[in-house]
Protein backbone atom coordinates (compact mmCIF):
# COMPACT_ATOMS: atom_id res chain seq x y z
CA UNK A 1 0.00 0.00 0.00
CA UNK A 2 1.30 3.47 -0.96
CA UNK A 3 0.04 4.78 2.35
CA UNK A 4 2.63 2.74 4.23
CA UNK A 5 5.55 4.65 2.70
CA UNK A 6 6.55 7.85 4.44
CA UNK A 7 7.27 11.02 2.53
CA UNK A 8 10.94 10.56 3.40
CA UNK A 9 10.96 7.31 1.47
CA UNK A 10 9.01 8.83 -1.38
CA UNK A 11 11.41 11.73 -1.77
CA UNK A 12 14.58 9.61 -1.91
CA UNK A 13 14.74 9.55 -5.73
CA UNK A 14 14.18 13.31 -5.74
CA UNK A 15 17.09 13.86 -3.39
CA UNK A 16 19.26 11.72 -5.62
CA UNK A 17 18.28 13.68 -8.69
CA UNK A 18 18.86 17.01 -7.00
CA UNK A 19 22.25 15.80 -5.86
CA UNK A 20 23.17 14.82 -9.41
CA UNK A 21 22.04 18.17 -10.76
CA UNK A 22 24.06 20.00 -8.14
CA UNK A 23 27.19 18.08 -9.10
CA UNK A 24 26.70 18.75 -12.80
CA UNK A 25 26.06 22.43 -12.21
CA UNK A 26 29.76 23.06 -11.53
CA UNK A 27 30.42 22.70 -15.25
CA UNK A 28 28.51 24.88 -17.79
CA UNK A 29 29.02 22.19 -20.46
CA UNK A 30 26.47 20.00 -18.69
CA UNK A 31 23.55 22.27 -19.45
CA UNK A 32 21.72 19.78 -21.61
CA UNK A 33 22.17 16.97 -19.14
CA UNK A 34 20.96 19.20 -16.35
CA UNK A 35 17.85 20.19 -18.23
CA UNK A 36 17.09 16.57 -18.85
CA UNK A 37 17.48 15.73 -15.19
CA UNK A 38 15.42 18.72 -14.16
CA UNK A 39 12.64 17.52 -16.39
CA UNK A 40 12.91 14.08 -14.88
CA UNK A 41 12.82 15.63 -11.42
CA UNK A 42 9.73 17.58 -12.30
CA UNK A 43 7.96 14.53 -13.67
CA UNK A 44 8.89 12.42 -10.70
CA UNK A 45 7.59 15.12 -8.36
CA UNK A 46 4.34 15.35 -10.30
CA UNK A 47 3.91 11.64 -9.88
CA UNK A 48 4.58 11.79 -6.13
CA UNK A 49 2.52 14.93 -5.68
CA UNK A 50 -0.56 13.36 -7.21
CA UNK A 51 -0.48 10.61 -4.60
CA UNK A 52 0.32 12.60 -1.48
CA UNK A 53 -1.94 11.67 1.44
CA UNK A 54 -2.77 14.07 4.30
CA UNK A 55 -0.23 12.17 6.41
CA UNK A 56 2.47 12.80 3.79
CA UNK A 57 1.56 16.47 3.79
CA UNK A 58 1.97 16.54 7.56
CA UNK A 59 5.41 15.00 7.12
CA UNK A 60 6.32 17.70 4.60
CA UNK A 61 5.01 20.40 6.93
CA UNK A 62 7.20 19.00 9.70
CA UNK A 63 10.17 18.29 7.45
CA UNK A 64 13.39 19.03 9.36
CA UNK A 65 14.70 21.04 6.40
CA UNK A 66 11.57 23.10 5.88
CA UNK A 67 12.20 26.86 6.00
CA UNK A 68 11.39 28.38 9.39
CA UNK A 69 10.35 31.89 10.37
CA UNK A 70 13.92 33.21 10.68
CA UNK A 71 14.70 31.90 7.19
CA UNK A 72 11.85 33.98 5.80
CA UNK A 73 12.95 36.97 7.83
CA UNK A 74 16.53 36.64 6.55
CA UNK A 75 15.32 36.62 2.99
CA UNK A 76 12.30 38.87 2.88
CA UNK A 77 12.98 41.44 5.58
CA UNK A 78 15.77 44.00 5.53
CA UNK A 79 17.45 45.28 8.64
CA UNK A 80 15.43 43.05 10.96
CA UNK A 81 15.73 44.04 14.58
CA UNK A 82 14.58 41.39 17.00
CA UNK A 83 12.83 42.67 20.10
CA UNK A 84 12.68 40.53 23.20
CA UNK A 85 10.54 39.89 26.23
CA UNK A 86 6.98 40.34 27.42
CA UNK A 87 7.86 42.88 30.16
CA UNK A 88 6.04 40.61 32.60
CA UNK A 89 7.93 37.40 33.07
CA UNK A 90 10.55 36.64 30.45
CA UNK A 91 11.53 36.13 26.86
CA UNK A 92 10.27 33.12 24.96
CA UNK A 93 12.58 31.92 22.16
CA UNK A 94 9.73 29.84 20.67
CA UNK A 95 8.38 33.10 19.26
CA UNK A 96 10.50 35.60 17.34
CA UNK A 97 9.27 39.18 17.13
CA UNK A 98 10.66 42.42 15.84
CA UNK A 99 10.69 45.20 13.28
CA UNK A 100 12.19 45.33 9.83
CA UNK A 101 11.73 46.72 6.33
CA UNK A 102 9.59 44.90 3.83
CA UNK A 103 10.02 46.47 0.38
CA UNK A 104 10.98 49.73 1.99
CA UNK A 105 8.19 49.80 4.60
CA UNK A 106 8.62 49.14 8.31
CA UNK A 107 6.63 46.09 9.35
CA UNK A 108 6.37 44.04 12.51
CA UNK A 109 7.18 40.39 12.03
CA UNK A 110 6.06 37.76 14.51
CA UNK A 111 6.59 34.04 14.09
CA UNK A 112 6.94 30.71 15.80
CA UNK A 113 10.51 29.48 15.62
CA UNK A 114 11.70 25.88 15.62
CA UNK A 115 15.30 24.72 15.92
CA UNK A 116 17.32 22.49 13.63
CA UNK A 117 20.03 21.06 15.86
CA UNK A 118 19.17 19.31 19.12
CA UNK A 119 20.52 22.26 21.04
CA UNK A 120 18.48 24.75 19.00
CA UNK A 121 15.38 22.61 19.25
CA UNK A 122 15.60 22.62 23.02
CA UNK A 123 16.33 26.36 23.07
CA UNK A 124 13.28 27.01 20.90
CA UNK A 125 11.23 24.45 22.85
CA UNK A 126 10.35 22.80 19.51
CA UNK A 127 8.42 25.91 18.54
CA UNK A 128 5.94 25.50 21.39
CA UNK A 129 5.40 28.86 23.09
CA UNK A 130 4.72 29.70 26.72
CA UNK A 131 2.34 32.53 27.69
CA UNK A 132 5.21 35.03 27.69
CA UNK A 133 5.75 34.27 24.00
CA UNK A 134 2.18 35.21 23.15
CA UNK A 135 2.39 38.28 25.37
CA UNK A 136 5.60 39.38 23.68
CA UNK A 137 3.93 38.86 20.30
CA UNK A 138 1.03 41.09 21.27
CA UNK A 139 3.35 43.72 22.74
CA UNK A 140 5.15 44.04 19.42
CA UNK A 141 1.88 44.00 17.49
CA UNK A 142 0.60 46.86 19.63
CA UNK A 143 3.83 48.71 18.98
CA UNK A 144 3.22 48.28 15.25
CA UNK A 145 -0.36 49.45 15.68
CA UNK A 146 0.80 52.58 17.47
CA UNK A 147 3.03 53.62 14.58
CA UNK A 148 0.83 52.30 11.79
CA UNK A 149 3.10 49.46 10.65
CA UNK A 150 1.61 46.40 8.95
CA UNK A 151 2.01 43.08 10.75
CA UNK A 152 3.19 39.80 9.23
CA UNK A 153 2.87 36.62 11.28
CA UNK A 154 4.50 33.32 10.35
CA UNK A 155 2.76 30.30 11.82
CA UNK A 156 4.65 27.10 12.49
CA UNK A 157 4.04 25.34 15.79
CA UNK A 158 2.98 21.92 17.04
CA UNK A 159 0.94 23.88 19.61
CA UNK A 160 1.15 25.97 22.74
CA UNK A 161 3.32 24.21 25.31
CA UNK A 162 1.42 21.98 27.74
CA UNK A 163 3.43 22.36 30.96
CA UNK A 164 3.16 23.38 34.59
CA UNK A 165 4.69 26.84 34.21
CA UNK A 166 2.62 27.54 31.12
CA UNK A 167 -0.58 26.79 33.03
CA UNK A 168 0.54 28.72 36.12
CA UNK A 169 1.15 31.78 34.02
CA UNK A 170 -2.14 31.54 32.15
CA UNK A 171 -1.54 29.92 28.77
CA UNK A 172 -5.25 29.99 27.98
CA UNK A 173 -5.62 33.62 29.04
CA UNK A 174 -2.62 34.67 26.95
CA UNK A 175 -4.10 33.03 23.85
CA UNK A 176 -7.63 34.32 24.45
CA UNK A 177 -6.37 37.86 25.02
CA UNK A 178 -4.39 37.79 21.76
CA UNK A 179 -7.45 36.62 19.84
CA UNK A 180 -9.53 39.47 21.20
CA UNK A 181 -6.88 42.16 20.76
CA UNK A 182 -5.68 41.11 17.30
CA UNK A 183 -9.25 41.36 16.05
CA UNK A 184 -9.15 45.11 16.68
CA UNK A 185 -5.65 46.23 15.72
CA UNK A 186 -6.09 48.91 13.10
CA UNK A 187 -3.11 48.08 10.90
CA UNK A 188 -3.12 45.47 8.10
CA UNK A 189 -2.34 41.96 9.36
CA UNK A 190 -1.31 39.06 7.14
CA UNK A 191 -0.96 35.56 8.60
CA UNK A 192 1.10 33.00 6.72
CA UNK A 193 0.96 29.34 7.72
CA UNK A 194 4.38 28.03 6.72
CA UNK A 195 4.43 24.63 8.40
CA UNK A 196 2.43 23.31 11.33
CA UNK A 197 -0.73 25.12 12.31
CA UNK A 198 -1.10 23.55 15.74
CA UNK A 199 -4.51 24.57 17.11
CA UNK A 200 -4.86 27.42 19.62
CA UNK A 201 -1.11 27.84 19.81
CA UNK A 202 -1.12 28.73 16.11
CA UNK A 203 -4.33 30.76 16.13
CA UNK A 204 -2.94 32.94 18.95
CA UNK A 205 -0.90 34.82 16.32
CA UNK A 206 -3.26 33.90 13.48
CA UNK A 207 -5.94 36.58 13.45
CA UNK A 208 -5.67 38.89 10.48
CA UNK A 209 -7.10 40.36 7.31
CA UNK A 210 -5.62 37.72 5.04
CA UNK A 211 -4.69 34.15 5.89
CA UNK A 212 -2.25 32.63 3.42
CA UNK A 213 -1.06 29.07 3.56
CA UNK A 214 1.87 27.30 1.97
CA UNK A 215 0.56 24.42 -0.10
CA UNK A 216 1.98 21.63 2.06
CA UNK A 217 1.34 23.13 5.46
CA UNK A 218 -1.50 22.02 7.66
CA UNK A 219 -3.78 23.71 10.14
CA UNK A 220 -5.85 21.74 12.60
CA UNK A 221 -7.87 21.84 15.79
CA UNK A 222 -5.75 18.98 17.14
CA UNK A 223 -2.74 16.99 15.92
CA UNK A 224 -3.71 13.79 14.10
CA UNK A 225 -1.76 11.90 16.77
CA UNK A 226 -3.79 13.51 19.55
CA UNK A 227 -7.04 12.97 17.68
CA UNK A 228 -6.25 9.30 17.02
CA UNK A 229 -5.46 8.76 20.71
CA UNK A 230 -8.67 10.38 21.92
CA UNK A 231 -11.25 9.32 19.33
CA UNK A 232 -9.86 6.03 18.05
CA UNK A 233 -7.75 5.18 21.10
CA UNK A 234 -5.05 3.90 18.79
CA UNK A 235 -1.91 5.29 17.20
CA UNK A 236 -2.64 3.18 14.13
CA UNK A 237 -5.48 5.54 13.34
CA UNK A 238 -3.18 8.55 12.81
CA UNK A 239 -3.53 8.35 9.05
CA UNK A 240 -7.30 8.05 9.33
CA UNK A 241 -7.43 10.98 11.74
CA UNK A 242 -5.27 13.05 9.38
CA UNK A 243 -7.74 12.37 6.58
CA UNK A 244 -10.84 12.95 8.69
CA UNK A 245 -9.73 16.27 10.16
CA UNK A 246 -9.56 18.00 6.75
CA UNK A 247 -6.40 19.89 7.60
CA UNK A 248 -4.60 20.43 4.26
CA UNK A 249 -4.44 23.78 2.47
CA UNK A 250 -6.91 22.52 -0.11
CA UNK A 251 -9.37 21.52 2.63
CA UNK A 252 -9.01 24.83 4.40
CA UNK A 253 -9.55 26.72 1.19
CA UNK A 254 -12.71 24.74 0.52
CA UNK A 255 -13.90 25.33 4.09
CA UNK A 256 -13.30 29.07 3.49
CA UNK A 257 -10.92 29.36 6.42
CA UNK A 258 -7.94 30.58 4.40
CA UNK A 259 -7.79 33.12 1.59
CA UNK A 260 -5.03 31.83 -0.65
CA UNK A 261 -2.74 28.86 -1.12
CA UNK A 262 0.89 29.69 -1.86
CA UNK A 263 2.23 27.04 -4.26
CA UNK A 264 5.35 25.12 -3.28
CA UNK A 265 8.22 24.41 -5.68
CA UNK A 266 9.18 21.01 -7.06
CA UNK A 267 9.98 18.73 -4.13
CA UNK A 268 8.32 20.95 -1.51
CA UNK A 269 9.43 24.15 0.23
CA UNK A 270 12.51 22.49 1.73
CA UNK A 271 13.80 21.46 -1.70
CA UNK A 272 14.05 24.96 -3.11
CA UNK A 273 14.31 27.80 -0.60
CA UNK A 274 14.82 30.48 -3.20
CA UNK A 275 11.69 29.63 -5.10
CA UNK A 276 9.72 29.34 -1.87
CA UNK A 277 10.79 32.79 -0.68
CA UNK A 278 9.95 34.22 -4.07
CA UNK A 279 6.45 32.73 -4.01
CA UNK A 280 5.79 33.81 -0.44
CA UNK A 281 7.05 37.30 -1.20
CA UNK A 282 4.79 37.59 -4.22
CA UNK A 283 1.69 36.65 -2.24
CA UNK A 284 2.45 38.82 0.76
CA UNK A 285 3.23 41.79 -1.41
CA UNK A 286 0.07 41.53 -3.46
CA UNK A 287 -2.15 41.15 -0.39
CA UNK A 288 -0.44 43.93 1.50
CA UNK A 289 -0.94 46.30 -1.41
CA UNK A 290 -4.64 45.47 -1.47
CA UNK A 291 -5.01 45.91 2.29
CA UNK A 292 -3.19 49.22 2.33
CA UNK A 293 -5.78 50.62 -0.06
CA UNK A 294 -8.58 49.98 2.46
CA UNK A 295 -9.41 52.37 5.27
CA UNK A 296 -8.74 51.06 8.80
CA UNK A 297 -12.50 51.05 9.49
CA UNK A 298 -13.19 48.96 6.41
CA UNK A 299 -10.38 46.58 7.27
CA UNK A 300 -11.73 46.09 10.79
CA UNK A 301 -15.23 45.49 9.51
CA UNK A 302 -13.94 43.07 6.91
CA UNK A 303 -11.77 41.26 9.48
CA UNK A 304 -14.70 40.90 11.85
CA UNK A 305 -16.94 39.40 9.19
CA UNK A 306 -14.18 37.15 7.96
CA UNK A 307 -14.20 35.26 11.26
CA UNK A 308 -17.85 35.95 12.05
CA UNK A 309 -19.02 33.82 9.13
CA UNK A 310 -16.79 30.83 9.92
CA UNK A 311 -18.56 27.65 10.92
CA UNK A 312 -21.23 25.47 9.36
CA UNK A 313 -24.67 25.00 10.91
CA UNK A 314 -28.31 24.79 9.98
CA UNK A 315 -30.64 27.66 10.72
CA UNK A 316 -34.24 26.51 11.16
CA UNK A 317 -36.91 29.06 10.48
CA UNK B 1 -26.03 9.68 40.43
CA UNK B 2 -27.87 6.45 41.14
CA UNK B 3 -31.62 6.18 41.26
CA UNK B 4 -31.95 5.03 44.90
CA UNK B 5 -32.81 7.20 47.89
CA UNK B 6 -29.34 6.95 49.30
CA UNK B 7 -26.08 7.64 47.54
CA UNK B 8 -22.41 7.58 48.32
CA UNK B 9 -20.53 10.79 47.65
CA UNK B 10 -17.92 10.09 44.97
CA UNK B 11 -15.53 12.44 46.70
CA UNK B 12 -15.73 11.79 50.47
CA UNK B 13 -17.42 8.39 50.40
CA UNK B 14 -20.08 9.33 52.92
CA UNK B 15 -23.52 7.74 52.49
CA UNK B 16 -26.03 10.53 52.11
CA UNK B 17 -29.74 10.98 51.65
CA UNK B 18 -30.06 11.88 48.01
CA UNK B 19 -32.64 14.60 48.53
CA UNK B 20 -30.17 16.41 50.83
CA UNK B 21 -27.70 16.71 47.98
CA UNK B 22 -30.37 17.82 45.54
CA UNK B 23 -31.65 20.45 47.96
CA UNK B 24 -28.08 21.63 48.36
CA UNK B 25 -27.74 22.36 44.59
CA UNK B 26 -25.84 19.10 44.06
CA UNK B 27 -23.12 20.02 46.50
CA UNK B 28 -22.18 17.33 49.04
CA UNK B 29 -23.31 18.60 52.47
CA UNK B 30 -20.48 16.66 54.09
CA UNK B 31 -17.43 17.60 51.99
CA UNK B 32 -18.66 20.51 49.85
CA UNK B 33 -17.83 18.69 46.60
CA UNK B 34 -19.60 20.36 43.67
CA UNK B 35 -21.21 17.86 41.32
CA UNK B 36 -21.72 18.83 37.70
CA UNK B 37 -25.05 20.39 36.87
CA UNK B 38 -26.98 20.33 33.64
CA UNK B 39 -27.56 23.64 31.88
CA UNK B 40 -31.25 23.49 32.80
CA UNK B 41 -30.47 22.98 36.50
CA UNK B 42 -28.16 25.99 36.47
CA UNK B 43 -30.74 28.09 34.70
CA UNK B 44 -33.36 27.23 37.30
CA UNK B 45 -31.38 28.32 40.30
CA UNK B 46 -29.87 31.46 38.76
CA UNK B 47 -32.77 33.26 37.07
CA UNK B 48 -35.76 34.90 38.69
CA UNK B 49 -38.72 32.54 38.58
CA UNK B 50 -40.65 32.60 35.29
CA UNK B 51 -38.47 35.42 33.98
CA UNK B 52 -36.49 33.51 31.41
CA UNK B 53 -36.76 32.30 27.86
CA UNK B 54 -34.40 30.03 25.91
CA UNK B 55 -33.38 31.62 22.60
CA UNK B 56 -31.30 30.90 19.49
CA UNK B 57 -32.50 27.29 19.35
CA UNK B 58 -32.97 27.63 15.59
CA UNK B 59 -29.20 27.20 15.23
CA UNK B 60 -28.74 23.48 14.77
CA UNK B 61 -25.72 21.26 14.18
CA UNK B 62 -24.79 19.50 10.98
CA UNK B 63 -21.82 17.40 9.95
CA UNK B 64 -19.64 19.59 7.71
CA UNK B 65 -16.70 17.17 7.48
CA UNK B 66 -18.71 13.97 7.24
CA UNK B 67 -16.77 12.81 10.26
CA UNK B 68 -16.75 9.28 11.52
CA UNK B 69 -14.57 7.82 14.26
CA UNK B 70 -15.82 4.85 16.30
CA UNK B 71 -19.27 6.12 15.35
CA UNK B 72 -20.53 8.73 12.91
CA UNK B 73 -20.63 12.29 14.24
CA UNK B 74 -24.29 12.56 13.29
CA UNK B 75 -25.06 9.58 15.50
CA UNK B 76 -23.11 11.15 18.36
CA UNK B 77 -25.25 14.26 18.10
CA UNK B 78 -28.43 12.20 18.01
CA UNK B 79 -27.40 10.17 21.06
CA UNK B 80 -26.48 13.31 22.99
CA UNK B 81 -29.83 14.83 22.14
CA UNK B 82 -31.71 11.83 23.41
CA UNK B 83 -29.60 11.61 26.55
CA UNK B 84 -29.73 15.30 27.47
CA UNK B 85 -32.90 16.61 25.81
CA UNK B 86 -30.72 19.52 24.65
CA UNK B 87 -30.10 20.37 21.00
CA UNK B 88 -26.45 21.34 21.56
CA UNK B 89 -23.81 21.85 24.23
CA UNK B 90 -24.93 25.38 25.08
CA UNK B 91 -28.24 27.12 25.67
CA UNK B 92 -28.79 30.85 25.38
CA UNK B 93 -31.21 32.37 27.83
CA UNK B 94 -32.62 35.83 28.31
CA UNK B 95 -34.29 36.78 31.55
CA UNK B 96 -33.77 38.63 34.78
CA UNK B 97 -31.64 38.11 37.86
CA UNK B 98 -33.03 40.02 40.84
CA UNK B 99 -34.88 42.11 38.29
CA UNK B 100 -31.77 42.90 36.20
CA UNK B 101 -32.16 41.87 32.55
CA UNK B 102 -29.27 39.68 31.39
CA UNK B 103 -28.24 37.51 28.47
CA UNK B 104 -26.78 34.19 29.56
CA UNK B 105 -25.11 31.29 27.79
CA UNK B 106 -24.92 28.07 29.78
CA UNK B 107 -22.81 25.13 28.63
CA UNK B 108 -23.61 21.51 29.39
CA UNK B 109 -20.83 18.96 29.72
CA UNK B 110 -23.12 16.00 29.12
CA UNK B 111 -23.52 17.02 25.46
CA UNK B 112 -20.36 15.65 23.73
CA UNK B 113 -18.20 16.86 26.61
CA UNK B 114 -19.51 20.38 26.28
CA UNK B 115 -17.33 20.69 23.22
CA UNK B 116 -17.45 23.77 20.99
CA UNK B 117 -18.24 23.29 17.34
CA UNK B 118 -19.93 25.64 14.88
CA UNK B 119 -23.24 25.74 16.78
CA UNK B 120 -21.74 26.50 20.18
CA UNK B 121 -19.56 29.19 18.59
CA UNK B 122 -22.50 30.70 16.73
CA UNK B 123 -24.85 30.65 19.71
CA UNK B 124 -22.22 32.19 22.00
CA UNK B 125 -21.51 34.84 19.36
CA UNK B 126 -25.22 35.63 19.04
CA UNK B 127 -25.51 35.95 22.81
CA UNK B 128 -22.56 38.37 22.80
CA UNK B 129 -23.99 40.37 19.92
CA UNK B 130 -27.43 40.49 21.50
CA UNK B 131 -25.94 41.66 24.81
CA UNK B 132 -24.23 44.45 22.87
CA UNK B 133 -27.28 45.41 20.89
CA UNK B 134 -29.70 45.37 23.83
CA UNK B 135 -27.12 46.73 26.29
CA UNK B 136 -27.78 43.89 28.68
CA UNK B 137 -24.97 42.36 30.72
CA UNK B 138 -23.65 39.05 29.48
CA UNK B 139 -22.97 36.04 31.68
CA UNK B 140 -21.43 32.85 30.32
CA UNK B 141 -21.21 29.68 32.37
CA UNK B 142 -18.53 27.53 30.77
CA UNK B 143 -18.19 23.81 31.13
CA UNK B 144 -16.31 22.22 28.27
CA UNK B 145 -13.55 19.87 27.24
CA UNK B 146 -12.59 22.32 24.46
CA UNK B 147 -13.03 22.55 20.73
CA UNK B 148 -15.01 19.78 19.04
CA UNK B 149 -12.66 17.57 17.04
CA UNK B 150 -15.42 16.27 14.77
CA UNK B 151 -15.72 19.67 13.11
CA UNK B 152 -11.97 20.06 12.65
CA UNK B 153 -10.56 23.49 11.99
CA UNK B 154 -14.07 24.99 11.90
CA UNK B 155 -14.22 24.38 15.65
CA UNK B 156 -10.87 26.10 16.09
CA UNK B 157 -12.19 29.14 14.26
CA UNK B 158 -14.97 29.49 16.83
CA UNK B 159 -12.28 30.68 19.27
CA UNK B 160 -11.51 33.53 16.88
CA UNK B 161 -15.15 34.30 16.20
CA UNK B 162 -16.28 34.48 19.83
CA UNK B 163 -13.21 36.47 20.90
CA UNK B 164 -13.70 38.98 18.08
CA UNK B 165 -17.33 39.40 19.15
CA UNK B 166 -16.14 40.03 22.71
CA UNK B 167 -13.80 42.75 21.53
CA UNK B 168 -16.85 44.59 20.14
CA UNK B 169 -18.77 44.05 23.39
CA UNK B 170 -15.75 45.41 25.23
CA UNK B 171 -15.87 48.55 23.10
CA UNK B 172 -19.60 48.93 23.73
CA UNK B 173 -18.79 48.80 27.47
CA UNK B 174 -21.39 46.18 28.24
CA UNK B 175 -20.35 44.07 31.25
CA UNK B 176 -19.44 40.43 30.80
CA UNK B 177 -19.04 38.01 33.69
CA UNK B 178 -17.47 34.63 32.97
CA UNK B 179 -18.19 31.73 35.32
CA UNK B 180 -15.92 28.72 34.85
CA UNK B 181 -17.40 25.42 35.99
CA UNK B 182 -15.86 21.97 36.20
CA UNK B 183 -14.23 21.32 33.78
CA UNK B 184 -13.27 24.18 31.48
CA UNK B 185 -10.29 23.34 29.29
CA UNK B 186 -8.86 23.77 25.81
CA UNK B 187 -10.42 26.08 23.29
CA UNK B 188 -13.15 27.39 25.54
CA UNK B 189 -10.66 28.50 28.20
CA UNK B 190 -8.45 29.89 25.44
CA UNK B 191 -11.23 32.13 24.17
CA UNK B 192 -14.37 33.55 25.77
CA UNK B 193 -14.10 31.89 29.19
CA UNK B 194 -10.96 33.88 30.11
CA UNK B 195 -12.16 37.18 28.66
CA UNK B 196 -14.70 38.31 31.24
CA UNK B 197 -14.57 41.71 32.90
CA UNK B 198 -14.83 39.46 35.93
CA UNK B 199 -13.75 35.82 35.79
CA UNK B 200 -14.90 33.53 38.59
CA UNK B 201 -15.07 29.77 39.09
CA UNK B 202 -16.88 27.14 41.09
CA UNK B 203 -14.84 25.51 43.88
CA UNK B 204 -12.38 22.85 42.76
CA UNK B 205 -13.33 23.26 39.07
CA UNK B 206 -10.65 21.96 36.72
CA UNK B 207 -9.55 24.86 34.53
CA UNK B 208 -6.70 24.92 32.07
CA UNK B 209 -5.46 25.09 28.54
CA UNK B 210 -4.01 21.58 28.25
CA UNK B 211 -5.65 18.69 30.06
CA UNK B 212 -3.71 17.26 33.04
CA UNK B 213 -3.10 13.94 31.26
CA UNK B 214 -1.48 15.64 28.26
CA UNK B 215 0.76 17.66 30.57
CA UNK B 216 1.75 14.59 32.57
CA UNK B 217 2.65 12.75 29.37
CA UNK B 218 4.64 15.72 28.06
CA UNK B 219 6.69 16.50 31.14
CA UNK B 220 6.73 12.95 32.51
CA UNK B 221 6.34 14.16 36.06
CA UNK B 222 3.61 13.98 38.66
CA UNK B 223 1.55 17.15 38.77
CA UNK B 224 1.41 19.25 41.94
CA UNK B 225 -1.55 18.85 44.27
CA UNK B 226 -4.62 20.84 43.24
CA UNK B 227 -2.92 21.73 39.94
CA UNK B 228 -5.36 23.45 37.56
CA UNK B 229 -8.08 23.61 40.17
CA UNK B 230 -9.99 26.85 40.70
CA UNK B 231 -8.16 27.59 43.96
CA UNK B 232 -4.81 27.10 42.19
CA UNK B 233 -5.82 29.56 39.48
CA UNK B 234 -6.99 32.06 42.08
CA UNK B 235 -3.62 31.80 43.80
CA UNK B 236 -1.85 32.40 40.48
CA UNK B 237 -3.81 35.52 39.74
CA UNK B 238 -5.94 34.09 36.95
CA UNK B 239 -9.37 34.44 38.60
CA UNK B 240 -11.16 37.19 40.47
CA UNK B 241 -12.65 34.74 42.94
CA UNK B 242 -13.82 31.22 43.65
CA UNK B 243 -17.53 31.28 44.43
CA UNK B 244 -19.42 28.36 46.01
CA UNK B 245 -22.54 27.41 44.12
CA UNK B 246 -24.90 28.40 46.89
CA UNK B 247 -23.50 31.96 46.74
CA UNK B 248 -23.32 32.28 42.96
CA UNK B 249 -26.65 33.99 42.38
CA UNK B 250 -25.95 36.51 45.15
CA UNK B 251 -22.45 37.09 43.80
CA UNK B 252 -23.74 37.75 40.28
CA UNK B 253 -26.34 40.20 41.58
CA UNK B 254 -23.69 42.11 43.57
CA UNK B 255 -21.26 42.14 40.64
CA UNK B 256 -23.95 43.28 38.21
CA UNK B 257 -25.05 46.09 40.52
CA UNK B 258 -21.46 47.28 40.85
CA UNK B 259 -20.65 47.04 37.14
CA UNK B 260 -23.90 48.77 36.19
CA UNK B 261 -23.54 51.37 38.92
CA UNK B 262 -26.97 50.40 40.27
CA UNK B 263 -26.99 50.41 44.08
CA UNK B 264 -29.84 48.53 45.70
Amino acid sequence: MEEEKTFFELEKPLIKLREEIRKLETDPKNKEKINKLKKELKNKWKEIESKLTPLHIIQIARHPQRPYTLDYIDNLIEDFMELHGDRRFGDDPAIVAGLGFYHGQTVAVIGHQKGRTTKEKLFRNFGMPHPEGYRKALRIMKLANKFGFPILTFIDTPGAYPGIGAEERGQAEAIAYNLREMSRLEVPIINIIIGEGGSGGALAIGIGDRILMLQYSFYSVISPEGCAAILWKSQEAVSLAAKSLRLTSKDLYELKVIDEIIPEPVGGAHADYEKTFKNVDKYIRKNLEELKKMSPQDRLKYRYHKFRRMGVYIERK
Amino acid sequence: MEKSLWIRCNNCGKILYKQDIIDNLYVCPACNFHYRLTAIQRLNYLFDKNSWKIIDEEIQPTDPLNFKDSKPYKQRIEESRNKTSLSEAVINVMGTIDGIPVIMSIMDFSFIGGSMGSVVGERITRAIERAGKEKKPLIILSCSGGARMQEGVLSLMQLAKTSAALSRLDELKVPYISVLCDPTTGGVTASFAMLGDINIAEPYALIGFAGPRVIEQTIKEKLPKNFQRAEFLLQHGLLDDVVPRKNLREYLIRALRLLLNQPK
